[in-house]
């Protein structure tokens, strides 16, 4: 093997497989594609320790279109499969593909557990508030009153926030995205890859067949500015298209409030300044919703604590067989014979 | 009946002649807090160090601490030793141990006519025997008359020994299981010191406790060598056992020998094992031992559930180590989804099965041979993994090995199909050696020429092995169906049609590994062929060395591998008039040997939770023999 070859800098064509990408075209996952790829070039990523496992569903699909090593599994249980890698071979630098459906419906469980678990990898949820390889039903992400084959009548059920629900967990990292937000995406991802543990990241990803335009209420063009929010931690939560809109505590009722920046109104020192490492603030953080408030993208909470494969030490015990042997000595033994 | 005095007590360990005999079976039964498994268990030690043969059949309840005095609380522990070689825990008790009215309510029926009933009288309040649901107390009828009933209020001899030891009442009273150990020990020439020892060990740092458990479990065993017992009790005397191969030994129980066997496996084959698994009984025991280990190359990792923690081996084969799980039938459902995955993905996975009585949760605690159809069948599509059953705890040790041999080396699962009897009991094993074990090959793939990762080796039709981390290898495998010659995803007609057959004969392929099945034990062809798998071992050989003593033409066959089955099966069967088949299940086996063989055999059934008697099999094979 031409060692020379295999390290010189890889592009972004490098980490894309041979095999035919098979989403609707318009999908958001193309987009989503295309930013990881360039992600990994950034990062500085290998091939051959990169790892793709993914669960069942359109976004499931993820892996086959990635020259990396890649595990489609079954549904929801991608976590766990990585987990499992992870123990194994803690080298692997393994990303977790899931969606709505796969992640919080079957798998809910699993990704519980892997973040509370703090595991040292990437999840990244495309989130698009339906069930798309199984023809558009209503998923757990899906709002109120959505029409879809199985809820004809609109869905009665609330839906769940992954953001929420990754806090709740435990995860000590969580942060969102949108698909076409190319720039903001791919630093996100190379954020949620520098993290050592399990880092979980939300991307709105837009299902063109099933619920085309479900985000158009936040990342319309002519809306997106006014309502999304980019953190940046250590900046004041400001926002707008002018930059004139900022993000304060009231104090009373212990709620985050929208306020105008300017003369006679708010100044910037009345704002909130974004802490990764406030637990509380990225939950006040996930949980707004336009068109009240902003929808908060980028690196919500990053809290730095120890990953269980960065705990775990992986040298050999030469002296295995005799411990062994000595083990299974151990305790009462007699001799028969000579 | 007679009742000894407990104020005097003077050893005179000569005075009575003990009477020789090559085997007996005792059972201690009383409140699952009683310490009934503990005393038990001691027992067990002691009469390892004694060299003597032996089986043990711990039997207890689901819950952990039922109300007191109820027959469902009753928790046992059974032991068979001799000097001649021990194949099951015993059909009838010559001893048994009754600490309260319970006990002896829900046991007194497996005790032989003439043999010892040991019971606490102080535990017999009215209270106690009405709630085990006497209406007048037992001792004082005549319906144990056909017993030697030694009546000893152990209670009252418990607190009498602690006089001066400081302890309260209710602390004096939970020493009282030793003071029956201590009892037994006499009547069975028992030695006390590896008791001592362990009491010393186990109370290390409580100095206090050590004494006083000390003092019990001598006391009782001094009472029994006063001049004061009775004398029309008979002692006993169990020599070393004489057909033992020289070498160290050790009691042993399946899940140890089962931990054992993984680590030395994952050890043989120098990958890390990374055993995965969710809390079940009557499984968790292999859990415990292989997370006391505290060896890197061996990581437990406790799942949030059966899925995951079948996905997490998954994971861990992917990954190039070797994924290992374990539960008991129910959890076995739930990771049926798993192991098709590991089926399409060609992964080695060993899951190990410790079947417990079912359907649903069943009885937790009792043993069962029900999941063989499961192991077989229970998964979507035509899905085939390797099953093998060992037949007896210490055989757990080797069976693990060749799990983890046959899963590498034909890239497929593997399920070991346990039970609750052999994880539970122990039986004295010869240790290995394991820098005598062959070590078992790994070939990692790393030729990028020519790969795709479904080309398989023309012998035993395996994919390679690729570790994620080898340069220029970097593919995608997953639950899709594969192109034969590509190994790309393929829904082609032809091609999955290929593929299944491809995987049925792969597995069929581990029959030239497995060799053939011979005759355990009988001529090689004849009357009467008793087949029987996994824990039913014991009583069908048993039985069937009786019945050639008898003088019987019959011969035991014992099947430890299930699927695929040895090639020659039909073939051998066929040397014989009739086929039996026993099994704890209510004809699993029997229905593939008549699938799969073509041959009319009977079957023989029991499911009660309790291992089979060697009678019942006697008379079920001479029930077939008639004809
Ligand atoms: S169904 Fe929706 S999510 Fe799935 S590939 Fe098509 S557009 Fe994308």
């Amino acid at each position: 093997m031409d060692h020379s070859v295999l390290s010189a800098p890889l592009t972004a064509k490098d980490f894309a497989s041979d095999e035919e990408v098979r989403w609707c075209p318009g999908c958001g996952d193309y987009a989503i594609l295309k930013s990881m790829q360039k992600a990994l070039v950034k990062i500085g990523a290998r091939p051959e320790t990169t790892v793709f496992v993914s669960g069942i569903g359109c976004a499931s699909r993820f892996p086959y279109y990635m020259n990396t090593y890649g595990f489609h599994t079954i549904h929801g249980r991608a976590p766990a499969i990585a987990t499992g890698a992870k123990l194994a071979n803690p080298d692997l630098d393994i990303w977790v593909i899931t969606g709505d459906g796969d992640g919080l419906s079957i798998g809910g469980n699993h990704l519980l557990h892997v973040l509370r678990r703090n595991i040292d990898l990437q999840v990244l949820l495309f989130n698009n508030e339906i069930y798309g390889l199984t023809k558009g039903q209503s998923s757990p992400t899906s709002r109120l009153g959505t029409r879809s084959p199985s809820t004809p009548n609109g869905s009665i059920e609330s839906p769940v926030s992954p953001l929420i629900f990754a806090l709740g967990s435990g995860a000590n990292f969580v942060a969102r995205a949108v698909d076409v937000s190319q720039v903001s995406l791919q630093v996100t991802l190379e954020r949620a890859h520098a993290y050592k543990g399990a880092a979980f990241v939300e991307i709105f990803q837009n299902c063109i067949v099933y619920n085309d335009g479900v985000f158009n209420d936040f990342t319309e063009r002519n809306l997106s500015s006014d309502r999304q929010i980019h953190v940046q931690h250590g900046q004041p939560l400001i926002y707008g298209k002018n930059k004139d809109i900022g993000l304060k505590l009231d104090h009373k009722t212990l709620c985050l409030e929208s306020v105008k920046l300017g003369r006679g109104e708010s100044k910037e020192s009345d704002l909130i300044i974004h802490d990764e490492r406030n637990r509380m603030l990225a939950v006040m953080l996930a949980s707004m919703r336009p068109p009240d408030l902003p929808m908060a993208l980028g690196v919500i909470l990053c809290d730095p604590v120890d990953s269980i494969s960065k705990a775990a030490p992986s040298n050999r015990r030469d002296s295995w067989t005799d411990d062994l042997n000595k083990l299974m000595r151990a305790g009462h033994t007699w001799t028969v014979g000579t | 009946m007679s009742r000894s005095s407990l104020i005097s007590v003077e050893c005179n360990e000569n005075a009575q002649q003990r009477k020789q005999v090559s085997s007996a079976v005792v059972r201690f039964a009383g409140d699952s807090g009683d310490g009934m498994q503990l005393t038990g268990g001691q027992f067990t030690l002691s009469t390892a160090t004694q060299q003597n043969n032996l089986l043990t059949f711990p039997d207890f309840p689901a819950e952990i601490r039922a109300p007191i005095g109820t027959t469902f609380g009753v928790s046992s522990f059974q032991i068979n030793f001799g000097s001649r070689e021990i194949r099951t825990a015993g059909d009838r008790l010559d001893c048994l141990v009754a600490m309260n009215p319970a006990a002896l309510k829900v046991e007194i029926g497996k005790l032989k006519p003439g043999g010892v009933l040991i019971v606490d009288t102080g535990a017999f309040s009215e209270r106690n025997y009405k709630r085990a649901g006497y209406k007048n107390n037992p001792l004082e009828g005549d319906s144990l008359n056909q017993f030697t009933v030694i009546n000893l209020d152990i209670s009252a001899a418990t607190i009498a020994a602690l006089k001066g030891h400081n302890l309260s009442k209710k602390e004096s009273l939970r020493c009282k299981n030793l003071w029956a150990l201590g009892l037994t020990y006499y009547l069975y020439g028992r030695d006390r010191d590896p008791t001592v020892k362990w009491l010393r060990q186990k109370f290390s740092g409580r100095n206090d406790l050590a004494a006083a458990n000390i003092a019990v479990l001598h006391a009782g065993y001094k009472v029994a060598d006063s001049s004061e017992f009775p004398t029309q009790f008979t002692t006993f005397q169990v020599g070393p056992a004489d057909e033992m191969a020289a070498g160290v030994y050790r009691a042993v129980t399946g899940s140890d020998a089962l931990a054992w066997g993984l680590s030395a496996g994952s050890h043989l084959a120098d990958l890390k094992m990374i055993f995965a698994s969710y809390p079940i009984t009557p499984a968790s025991p292999l859990l415990h031992s292989l997370a006391s280990m505290e060896v890197d190359d061996i990581v437990t990792f406790q799942a949030e559930d059966e899925i995951a923690a079948i996905c997490a081996a998954i994971g861990a084969s992917y990954a190039g180590s070797l994924g290992v799980t374990s539960s008991s039938g129910p959890g076995i459902s739930l990771k049926t989804e798993g192991l098709g995955l590991a089926v399409s993905a060609e992964l080695p996975l060993i899951v190990v099965n410790s079947q417990r009585s079912g359907p649903s949760t069943g009885m937790p605690t009792k043993t069962e041979q029900s999941d063989l159809f499961q192991a077989l069948f229970g998964r979507s599509s035509d899905s085939p993994v390797v099953v093998l059953a060992p037949f007896s705890p210490g055989d757990c040790f080797t069976i693990a090995i060749e799990a983890i041999r046959i899963a590498i080396s034909y890239m497929t699962p593997v399920i070991i199909l346990t039970d609750t009897f052999i994880a539970n009991a122990s039986e004295p094993w010869l240790i290995p050696d394991v820098n005598k074990l062959d070590p078992i090959e790994v070939k990692f793939c790393s030729t990028t020429e020519g790969f795709h990762p479904y080309r398989r080796g023309t012998e035993r039709l395996d994919r390679p092995w690729v570790k994620p981390g080898t340069p220029g290898l970097e593919h995608r495998i997953g639950g899709l169906e594969r192109d034969y010659d590509s190994g790309k995803i393929s829904y082609e007609p032809d091609n999955h049609h290929k593929m299944t057959v491809t995987r049925y004969n792969k597995v069929k392929c581990v029959r030239d590994y497995i060799g053939p099945q011979t005759v355990t034990r009988g001529p090689q062809s004849g009357k009467v062929a008793v087949v029987g798998w996994g824990s039913t071992y014991g009583p069908i050989s048993r039985a069937v060395d009786n019945l050639l003593q008898r003088g019987m033409d019959v011969s035991h066959i014992h099947l430890r591998n299930l699927w695929p089955l040895p090639k020659n099966l039909k073939q051998l069967l066929a040397n014989y008039e009739t086929v039996l088949v026993i099994e704890a299940n209510l004809g699993q086996l029997l229905f593939l040997i008549k699938g799969y063989c073509l041959i009319d055999a009977k079957g023989f059934n029991k499911v009660s939770g309790q291992p089979f008697m060697i009678s019942e099999v006697e008379e079920a094979i001479i029930d077939v023999y008639r004809f």
